[in-house]
C-alpha cells in the first residue's frame, strides 16, 4: 500500500465521530473608517512602511525622484517610471542580486493592515521584490478594501500562482527584541498613491 | 569647582538602569517607538552572561526539564530577559486582542473551523491533493519522518540539487530534517535570522517563534564570531543581524534549491500560505529554481474565507503585531520552475484518534501559550528537551514518545492562563492534566510521584482528614525555621516565599462566622 492510502485509510478509521458544522465566515465590515486610504496610511506606518504625501494639484512622480537620487540600479516595472533595469532583461533571478530601488504596482491594498498584494503579474519576476534593496509601490485609492475578509474574495488568490500581502518592509527583531528593518528582503518599503492611468483615462 | 555626576536617565521599566533608555538605532515613527513584528514594546538589553544549555537528553530516558530549568534560572541576565521579552509579547497580544471587537468571534470561528476540518480530513486532503496537482505541483505524501527526509531527498537527487535554503519550519524540526541532510551531504542553510543563529550554533529552536528568544546579544556575538566571522568584541544588534544579512545573501543566490514550510494549506485552490517577517520564505521559494513545501496533514482549512480567520488571529497572538510582515500564497510553480508538495503524517492521524487529545491538531503554531506561561518564560525551551515546548510542548510531545516526555505534563501549574490566551480555543492546561492520569496508567510515572498523588488523592477524599491535615499544616507552618521550609526537597519553596499562612482555615472561620449546620 502506498503512504498515500495509508495516510487516508488511518486518518479516516480514526476521524473523531462527533458532529462539526462549517460555519459561515461574517465579513465584520460593520464599522467602516471615514477613509479608507487614511486607515490603510495609519496602518502601514505601524508595520514600519513609508507613506509618500503627494501635495494636491502636484506630480507624483516627484515624491519618488526624491528617494531615488543616488540610487545606481533602478528596476521599473510601471509605465510611470523608467529605470536603467529592465524586467524584460532579467533571465534569472539572481540578475536582479545588484538592483537599489524596485518600483512596482500594488494589484489592491488592504486598509486594516496596511498591506499591499504583488503577484507574479505585477513583478515580472518574483524576486524582485524581495533582492532589491528598496521596494516603491504605486497604489490607486480606489483598490483599497477594508479588511482582509474583503482581502481574501478577490480573485488574485484563485488566479495567481504566487501573491504576497507586503506589511511594511523585511523586519526582524530575533535578537533581544531589537526592530531591524532589513532582515533578508528590502531595507524600505514605501506606498505612492498614484491611480491607474487606464482608470484615469475611463472617467 | 566639583562637578557633579547626573546619574543616567532611568526607566523603571528597563532591565538595567545604567542603559540609555532608547537605543540609537530605535526606529520611530512621529516620535514613537515601532514595536511591529518581533520587536519590543520597551528598551531591553542585557549584562553578559555564559549561556546556559539545555537538557540533557538522553536517548529514551525520561527528560529531566527541572533540571535544566534549575541551571536556566541560575543564569539570572538569561532569566530575566527571557522572561521580560516573552511578558513584553503577551501584552502587545493583549493590546492587539482589544482593538479588534470581533476577537473573541474570530477564536471561535477558528476553533471550529480547524475541528470541522479534522473531522472531515481525509475529504479536505483529497480535494486539497487534487487542487495542488490541477495547478501543476507535485504532490508527495510521507508516512513518517523518516518518509519525508528521504523523499525530499529523492526530489533534490533528482535535480542534482546540493544546497538547500530553507525557511522555518518546526515540521523539519519534528522531522530531524537538517542532520538528515548533512548525512547525505547537502548542505541546509536556513534563512531567518533566528533561525540561523540556532542552526549557527548546533542548537535547536527555543521557541516556535522566536527560535533565538533565549540567547542574549552577546551570546549571538559569539556564535558568529566564530562561524561567520565577526568582531567577537562587538554585541551591537544592527552590526549582527547586517553581518548575517551579508554573509546569508549569496547562498540565497547560489542555492540550487528552496523549501518552506506551510502555516495554512487551502483544500479549495490547492493554497499553501506561508508567513514570515524577514520574507526569507519568499527567497527560498521564488530564487532558486525548485520549491518544496513541508505541511503537516493538520494544517490543511477548507477555503480561501476561512484563511482570513486565521491570517487575522495568527501574527496578533504570536506577536501583538497586526500581522507579519509577509503573508504569501504559493499555489504553483511559476514559469521555468518547479514546485512540490510534501504531505506529512508522521503520527498525526494517530493523534485523530486520541478522544481526550485529538483537539491540540488545531494548533496553529503562534506560541501565545508559551509567552504566557510562568514556567516556560523562566526556564527556556530548551529545558524541555523536545521539538514543541511550553504548554503546547506538554500535550503534543508526549504523543510521540510517553516515556521519554512523561515528565514533561508536570512542568505547568495549570493556571490555564495558554488556553485563555489560545487562538484556536484548545483546552490546553485540561489536557496536560489528563496527560498526567494517562501516564499515570501506562506507569510512566516515578514511583515517588505517584505514591505522593495516592496519598494526596486520599487525604482530598476524606474531607474530614484533610481539615485536620490543613489545620496541622498550617500551625506547623507558621513556627518552622526557614531552613526546614527551604531546603532541597521542597521545590516549592525554591525561587519563591512560602505564602504566611492564615491564622484560621476558612472552614474554621465559616464554621465560627456563619455557624450552624455544617
Amino acid at each position: 500500500m502506498s503512504s498515500r492510502e495509508q495516510i487516508l485509510q488511518r486518518v479516516r478509521s480514526n476521524l473523531p465521530r462527533v458532529e462539526r458544522p462549517l460555519p459561515a465566515v461574517p465579513p465584520f465590515d460593520e464599522t467602516r473608517p471615514a477613509s479608507l486610504l487614511t486607515k490603510f496610511k495609519e496602518s502601514l506606518e505601524r508595520m514600519g512602511g513609508l507613506f509618500l504625501e503627494v501635495p494636491p494639484v502636484s506630480d507624483p512622480r516627484l515624491a519618488v525622484h526624491t528617494q531615488l537620487a543616488g540610487a545606481k540600479v533602478v528596476c521599473s516595472i510601471v509605465p510611470e517610471f523608467t529605470g536603467n533595469r529592465r524586467i524584460e532583461d532579467v533571465r534569472i533571478p539572481q540578475d536582479l542580486a545588484d538592483v537599489d530601488f524596485a518600483i512596482v504596482r500594488a494589484s489592491f491594498a488592504v486598509a486594516e493592515t496596511g498591506s499591499v498584494l504583488l503577484s507574479e503579474a505585477e513583478l515580472g519576476t518574483n524576486a524582485v521584490a524581495y533582492l532589491a534593496q528598496h521596494l516603491i509601490v504605486l497604489l490607486d485609492p480606489d483598490d483599497i478594501v477594508i479588511n482582509l475578509h474583503h482581502a481574501y474574495r478577490r480573485s488574485e488568490f484563485r488566479e495567481r500562482h504566487y501573491a504576497s500581502l507586503h506589511t511594511g518592509p523585511s523586519a526582524t527583531a530575533d535578537i533581544e527584541g531589537v526592530l531591524i528593518h532589513g532582515a533578508q528582503g528590502v531595507r524600505s518599503l514605501s506606498v505612492l498613491p498614484f491611480p491607474r492611468a487606464i482608470a484615469r483615462s475611463a472617467i | 569647582m566639583n562637578t557633579v555626576t547626573k546619574p543616567p536617565r532611568t526607566d523603571e521599566r528597563q532591565l538595567h538602569p545604567e542603559h540609555p533608555t532608547e537605543d540609537p538605532h530605535t526606529i520611530l515613527h512621529n516620535g514613537r517607538r515601532l514595536d511591529h513584528a518581533e520587536g519590543s514594546s520597551r528598551p531591553l538589553k542585557s549584562r553578559p552572561e555564559p549561556q546556559p544549555r539545555g537538557a540533557k537528553v538522553h536517548g529514551n530516558r525520561p527528560v529531566d526539564q527541572a533540571e535544566a530549568a534549575a541551571r536556566f534560572i541560575a543564569s539570572p541576565e538569561h532569566e530575566k530577559m527571557h522572561d521580560a521579552r516573552l511578558w513584553d509579547l503577551r501584552q502587545k497580544r493583549d493590546r492587539e486582542m482589544h482593538a479588534i471587537p470581533e476577537w473573541e468571534d474570530l477564536r471561535s470561528l477558528a476553533s471550529a473551523i480547524k475541528e470541522h476540518t479534522l473531522t472531515h480530513l481525509d475529504h479536505y486532503l483529497e480535494q486539497f491533493e487534487a487542487s495542488a496537482q490541477a495547478n501543476g505541483v507535485h504532490v508527495h505524501w510521507a508516512a513518517d519522518a523518516a518518509e519525508h527526509n528521504r523523499t525530499v531527498h529523492g526530489i533534490l537527487k533528482d535535480h542534482g540539487a546540493r544546497t538547500l535554503i530553507k525557511s522555518k519550519s518546526m515540521l523539519t524540526e519534528e522531522c530531524g530534517f537538517r542532520p538528515y541532510m548533512a548525512s547525505v551531504g547537502i548542505e541546509v542553510i536556513e534563512t531567518d535570522l533566528g533561525e540561523r543563529i540556532q542552526e549557527l550554533d548546533n542548537e535547536d529552536p527555543s521557541h516556535v517563534v522566536v527560535p533565538a528568544v533565549h540567547k542574549l546579544r552577546t551570546d549571538v556575538a559569539k556564535v558568529f564570531s566564530e562561524t561567520i566571522g565577526t568582531d567577537p568584541d562587538n554585541s551591537d544588534v544592527h552590526y549582527l543581524a547586517e553581518a548575517q544579512r551579508t554573509a546569508t545573501r549569496p547562498l540565497i543566490l547560489a542555492a540550487d534549491a528552496g523549501m518552506t514550510g506551510c502555516n495554512f494549506a487551502v483544500a479549495e485552490t490547492g493554497t499553501v500560505a506561508v508567513c514570515t517577517n524577514e520574507g526569507n520564505a519568499d527567497l527560498s521559494a521564488n530564487v532558486p529554481k525548485l520549491h518544496i513545501a513541508s505541511i503537516g496533514i493538520e494544517k490543511l482549512i477548507p477555503r480561501l474565507e476561512h484563511l482570513a480567520v486565521f491570517v487575522r488571529l495568527l501574527s496578533r497572538s504570536a506577536l501583538g503585531s497586526p500581522l507579519t510582515q509577509y503573508t504569501s500564497h504559493f499555489r504553483g510553480p511559476r514559469k521555468g520552475a518547479e514546485m512540490h508538495i510534501v504531505l506529512v503524517d508522521n503520527g498525526r492521524s494517530q493523534r485523530l484518534a486520541m478522544h481526550q487529545f485529538w483537539t491540540s491538531l488545531k494548533c496553529i503554531r503562534c506560541g501565545a501559550c508559551m509567552n504566557t506561561c510562568p514556567v516556560y518564560r523562566r526556564s527556556g525551551g530548551l529545558s524541555y528537551g523536545a521539538t514543541y515546548s511550553g504548554p503546547i510542548g506538554l500535550i503534543i510531545d508526549p504523543t510521540y514518545n510517553a516515556r521519554k516526555f512523561s515528565a514533561l505534563p508536570f512542568s505547568s501549574t495549570l493556571n490555564g492562563s495558554c488556553t485563555n490566551v489560545c487562538p484556536v480555543k484548545i483546552n490546553i492546561h485540561e489536557q496536560i492534566y489528563a496527560w498526567r492520569r494517562e501516564l499515570v496508567r501506562q506507569h510512566e510515572v516515578p514511583f515517588i510521584k505517584t505514591a505522593l498523588m495516592k496519598a494526596a488523592g486520599e487525604l482530598l477524599s476524606h474531607p474530614a482528614a484533610y481539615r485536620a491535615a490543613i489545620g496541622a499544616a498550617n500551625a506547623v507552618l507558621a513556627h518552622l525555621p526557614r531552613f526546614v521550609i527551604y531546603n532541597g526537597l521542597n521545590a516549592w519553596g525554591k525561587h519563591r516565599e512560602v505564602p504566611t499562612p492564615p491564622k484560621q482555615t476558612f472552614h474554621s472561620w465559616y464554621r465560627s462566622n456563619r455557624g450552624g449546620a455544617s
